[in-house]
């Protein structure tokens, strides 16, 4: 696909549940290889709008671009755009009736066709690389919360994928648990990976992200660079998130 | 249960500590104990001087073949007669299929239980060779089967619809297609049994039961449909009902969810409704006398596929809404996750969705198959002679007439060891299922 172009391009959003506007001319693009986190209060409408890059969420109004590809209601692009684009979610996910081996070789044999052999090499390849391959032969239920959740990154891995969206990766988890998730997305991220990632891990941030996007009721309100973004809020409302998820921690 | 209430108590183990545990414990419970323990015993000893001490077992024949059942008659109400059961229980298991013949419905009942019982093995059904040429085999054998029929189909709309007897003109045809189906169906059988084994062996199982019912080949006397009954019959029913109805049931269950076909939905839960909200004694009777009446003049489906129908039906609304109810219990997370790996439709529905779903409502289903298997009972009130039924035939011949209890409780032990054997299965699946996963 194209190699010069951004990796992801949202042009004034909209998104209605019912008659709540939960999207408001969202407008966000992200450049190939750059990580950026999302953060905002709850119910901003940070999750819908990254859910709307891989289409789990249909957008009514305003175009959204990924790897070259606009999302419609094409079923070709939206193949296109699964296969390109991988997600993590904030309860996991992982199917529970599959080894953990069985829940990343699955997409790879019958979306990308590959043969098994292969698919469990690749897969094994991921799972060491987020530092599980010796559990490949259990299920989900005899896993940690964040063991599951490496799994789950290694599962998104396995289909190779351009860019990876991150649903509040660590929320679910006990607090001793979010550092070995939080590290395997560093490595990730250290690896050239395009990452969107909403979060409220406000070190990953700084660690990580190239921009942080702050949104609020729907709409961006502020985006920079983490340091500048943690440091010197120009609105009201960034200033009133930071010092509410300050006094949280 | 804490540390402490442990400790207090003193630790005991063995079958009078169990009792003084369980069943006196205190003055009440000793004295419960001790009624239910005096009831239960004269219960149970009167039934055992009933049913075994002062049963009778035969009875003398008369000169013309005539039971004479005086000494049942005397013994009645102190000892059972199950002389009725050694007189009759051919024409209960078998029905009036010809005596002479009777080796093949038994052979039949045989065959289904030896199917029931390979399909509770899981290892039976695991996935045979890999080979893409066997199953183009396959495929090719079910479609050569499909194309004969729905040509036999044709050619009756064509002859009774428009007046065409084309089976004159097109006689090599039909020859050629009739060739061609029997060849598929060995094609498909065997290229099953080495894909998928139990999937072969219970299409090719079913096909020797359809033989051996039918005859006509290998030199075996063609019996008419009117003269099957007994067991067979209620194996049949229940068995085909629920084969078919519940591959059924889960499409209508994923139609009834769907959101982007909002016709198909509807069809789904029009379908649900309408047949929940009718007795199934009232789907048999459409089926036996008001479906007849709405057919063109000379076709005529055979009375017993048309209950087997009307039961694949009216189980599939129940089973339907048993899978839904799974479906509904899946959070959806699940469907996401499937749909952000890019898997199409029915991968998802295949590898995700359902092998969960089913699982989740293992118990409710099996319920439901336990209940149709005895509810084929009622194909009575339309002339079929299921087990239930044959009982009752049995209990007309004038000597016998007043020993019903004998022959329901044989009736009801039969009953119970199928519906008993489905629900230890389910039992073991579940254990089987869940242990594995960590839960």
């Amino acid at each position: 696909m194209n190699t010069s172009g951004p990796a992801i391009e949202l042009d004034k959003v909209n998104k209605w549940f019912g008659a709540l506007h939960v999207l408001r001319d969202v407008s966000l693009t992200v450049a190939q290889g750059e990580k950026v986190v999302v953060c905002g209060p709850s119910g901003s409408g940070k999750s819908t709008m990254i859910r709307c890059i891989n289409r789990l969420e249909t957008h009514q109004e305003g175009r959204i671009v990924v790897d070259g590809t606009e999302l419609t209601d094409d079923l070709r692009s939206l193949d296109t755009i699964r296969r390109e684009v991988g997600m993590v979610f904030q309860s996991f996910n992982l199917f529970p009736h599959l080894t953990i081996l069985e829940n990343c070789t699955l997409a790879p044999i019958w979306v990308r066709k590959m043969p098994k052999a292969e698919a469990e090499a690749l897969a094994m390849s991921y799972l060491e690389r987020v530092r599980i391959p010796e559990q490949a032969k259990k299920y989900p239920g005899q896993l940690s919360g964040g063991q599951q959740q490496r799994v789950a990154i290694a599962r998104a891995l396995c289909m190779r994928p351009k860019i990876m969206l991150f649903d509040e990766p660590t929320s679910a988890l006990d607090p001793e648990m979010i550092k070995e998730v939080l590290d395997t997305m560093i490595s990730l991220a250290e690896s050239g990976m395009t990452m969107v990632c909403v979060t409220h891990e406000m070190g990953f941030a700084r660690q990580v992200a190239d921009r942080v996007v702050f949104m609020d009721r729907g709409e961006i309100v502020e985006s920079g660079p983490p340091v500048r973004m943690f440091e010197a809020p120009e609105t009201d409302r960034l200033k009133l998130f930071l010092s509410q998820i300050l006094r949280g921690h | 249960m804490s540390d402490a209430t442990v400790t207090r108590k003193e630790v005991r183990i063995g079958a009078a500590a169990w009792l003084r545990a369980n069943l006196f414990n205190s003055w009440i419970s000793t004295a419960v104990t001790l009624a239910l323990a005096y009831i239960i015993l004269r219960a149970g000893i009167a039934f055992v001087e009933w049913a075994l001490i002062n049963a009778v077992w035969t009875v003398p024949y008369g000169p013309t073949g005539i039971a004479d059942t005086a000494v049942c008659q005397n013994t009645k109400g102190t000892g059972a007669c199950w002389a009725i059961i050694a007189d009759k229980y051919r024409l209960i298991l078998f029905g009036r299929f010809p005596f002479a013949e009777q080796w093949r419905p038994a052979i039949v009942v045989l065959l289904f239980i030896g199917l029931f019982v390979m399909s509770t093995v899981r290892v039976a059904w695991q996935r045979g060779v890999q080979s893409p040429a066997l199953q183009k085999v396959a495929i090719g054998g079910g479609a050569v089967i499909v194309l004969d029929n729905l040509f036999g189909f044709l050619m009756v709309v064509a002859h009774v619809g428009f007046g065409l007897d084309l089976a004159g003109p097109l006689a090599p045809i039909v020859a050629g297609l009739a060739l061609l189906n029997t060849l598929g169906k060995f094609a498909l059988v065997f290229s099953l049994l080495l894909l998928w084994p139990a999937v072969g062996v219970w299409i090719g199982t079913l096909a020797v039961i359809g033989m051996l019912m039918f005859g006509g080949v290998l030199g075996m006397v063609p019996v008419p449909v009117d003269y099957w009954g007994g067991l067979p019959i209620t194996l049949i029913l229940a068995t085909f009902g629920l084969v078919f109805a519940f591959p059924l049931a889960i499409l209508v269950a994923l139609g009834r969810r769907s959101t982007g076909m909002p016709a198909v939905k509807t069809l789904c839960v029009v379908y649900v409704e309408l047949i929940r909200g009718v007795p199934l004694i009232s789907v048999l009777f459409m089926a036996s006398v008001m479906f007849p009446l709405f057919m063109p003049q000379g076709i005529n489906i055979d009375k017993l596929l048309r209950a087997q129908i009307a039961v694949i039906l009216f189980a599939a609304a129940y089973l339907a809404e048993v899978v839904r109810g799974g479906l509904q219990a899946l959070p959806k997370g699940q469907s996401e996750a499937a749909d952000a790996m890019g898997l199409t439709y029915w991968q998802k529905t295949g590898f995700i969705i359902l092998p969960q779903a089913l699982r989740l409502v293992i118990p409710p289903l099996v319920n439901t198959f336990i209940g149709f298997f005895k509810d084929t009972s009622l194909v009575l009130i339309i002339g079929i002679f299921d087990l239930l039924t044959m009982g009752k035939v049995a209990l007309s011949d004038p000597p016998w007439q007043s020993f019903s209890t004998e022959v329901y409780i044989a009736l009801a032990f039969i009953y119970i060891l199928f519906c008993y054997g489905m629900s230890r299965y389910s039992r073991g699946l579940e254990r089987e299922l869940n242990s594995a996963r960590g839960r």
